[in-house]
């Protein structure tokens, strides 16, 4: 603990600085994978590590950032509100697709995590890795994952399938638009679905109607699965 | 003043699931049980989306910047993933790109059983 930083001042200002750098960067190269988020982490881990200040005195003013994280889960309901009517004419291949998409995206990280010898502890926290940050930390958390490591893996899940995507659609031969959101929201969740816009309307819907969804279902099977495959 | 009355909605739906929560021990995080109870209430017009419009705007629009602080703790756990932080990287990129596609295979497929079949 550095005293004379023994405010939470500190971190607030930090994490307001960096993101504002962030979104600089990444508006001026606009490119997928400097997102203001990686940029801002880049700095003040950097930083920090630089002016030898702990986690536990930049987390004073963090910890009062975090705590808007639930209040903003809970206003997740509203785009799946908007966006529920577009349920009403293929809800059957949507569900359907999102349950898979969210199973596998749980079981394939629990069996590939033991076949490289990763701990528990680190496949649980990659477990939720596949939904949108604010219901993977909180699911992390309660499956006894370490947040810290689940955002990495929503990370790369956001930016690798906001890059990849259009490839993966040609590779494995998808065309329907609704499939096309349906598979970029379940797994990449609001970076995808950034992507998923940039396709198209139906696509961009899709996509973020898929990411509550996948995040509600991941919840519910999450724990479930883990019993099955870990217990 | 309208903005009070919104926190209060989103706080107040909250604090209820976190209670529902604690007393019932539903392995759900409070909220992600918010999340559901205010989409109950969107859907049965109990609220109404213009009873949140400026908060849930706020919130939408500023949200990716709520994770740098969790995001910061990578620095905490570095010691745990460091000897295979490449394994778990590829991991993660392996699993994204297949589940990605069969989501979307899946969703086609289903399409095209419901249609009467592919043949």
């Amino acid at each position: 603990m550095v005293d004379y930083l023994d405010t939470p001042l500190f971190g607030i200002f930090l994490s307001l600085i960096a993101f504002q750098i962030g979104m600089y960067i990444n508006k001026r190269t606009k490119m997928a994978i400097l997102s203001p988020l990686v940029i801002a982490l880049i700095i003040i881990i950097g930083s920090l590590n630089l002016l030898k200040i702990d986690y536990e005195t930049f987390n004073k003013g963090g910890s009062i950032i975090s705590f808007f994280l639930g209040p903003a889960t809970v206003i997740l309901a509203v785009p799946l509100y908007k966006q529920i009517n577009r349920l009403k004419e293929s809800a059957l291949p949507i569900l359907i697709g999102i349950v898979v998409g969210s199973v596998f995206s749980i079981v394939s990280v629990i069996i590939l995590g033991k076949m490289f010898d990763l701990s528990e502890v680190v496949i649980k926290s990659l477990v939720p890795k596949a939904t949108t940050t604010a219901i993977s930390q909180e699911l992390s958390a309660q499956i006894g994952g370490i947040p810290a490591i689940t955002i990495a893996g929503t990370l790369v899940n956001g930016i690798s399938g906001n890059l990849m995507g259009v490839y993966i659609m040609k590779i494995f031969r998808i065309r329907d638009k609704e499939a096309v959101g349906v598979a970029l929201g379940t797994t990449s969740h609001a970076v995808g679905t950034a992507k998923a816009m940039e396709l198209g309307e139906i696509e961009g819907g899709m996509s973020s109607l898929s990411i509550s969804i996948a995040g509600l279902v991941t919840v519910f099977l999450a724990p479930i699965l883990i019993r099955l495959l870990m217990g | 003043m309208k903005v009070f009355k919104e926190l209060a909605i989103i706080i107040g739906i909250l604090l209820f699931s976190y209670l529902i929560q604690k007393l019932s021990q539903i392995p759900v995080p409070a909220p992600v049980l918010g999340m559901i109870l205010l989409l109950v209430s969107l859907l049965i017009g109990i609220v109404k989306l213009e009873d949140i419009e400026l908060v849930s705007k706020f919130f939408l629009d500023h949200l990716t910047f709520l994770f740098v602080p969790s995001g910061v703790g990578l620095m905490l756990v570095w010691g745990i993933i460091k000897e295979q932080w490449a394994v778990i990287f590829l991991i993660a990129l392996f699993t994204t790109f297949l589940a990605m596609g069969i989501t979307g295979i899946t969703v086609e497929l289903v399409k095209k059983l419901r249609e009467g079949g592919p043949w």
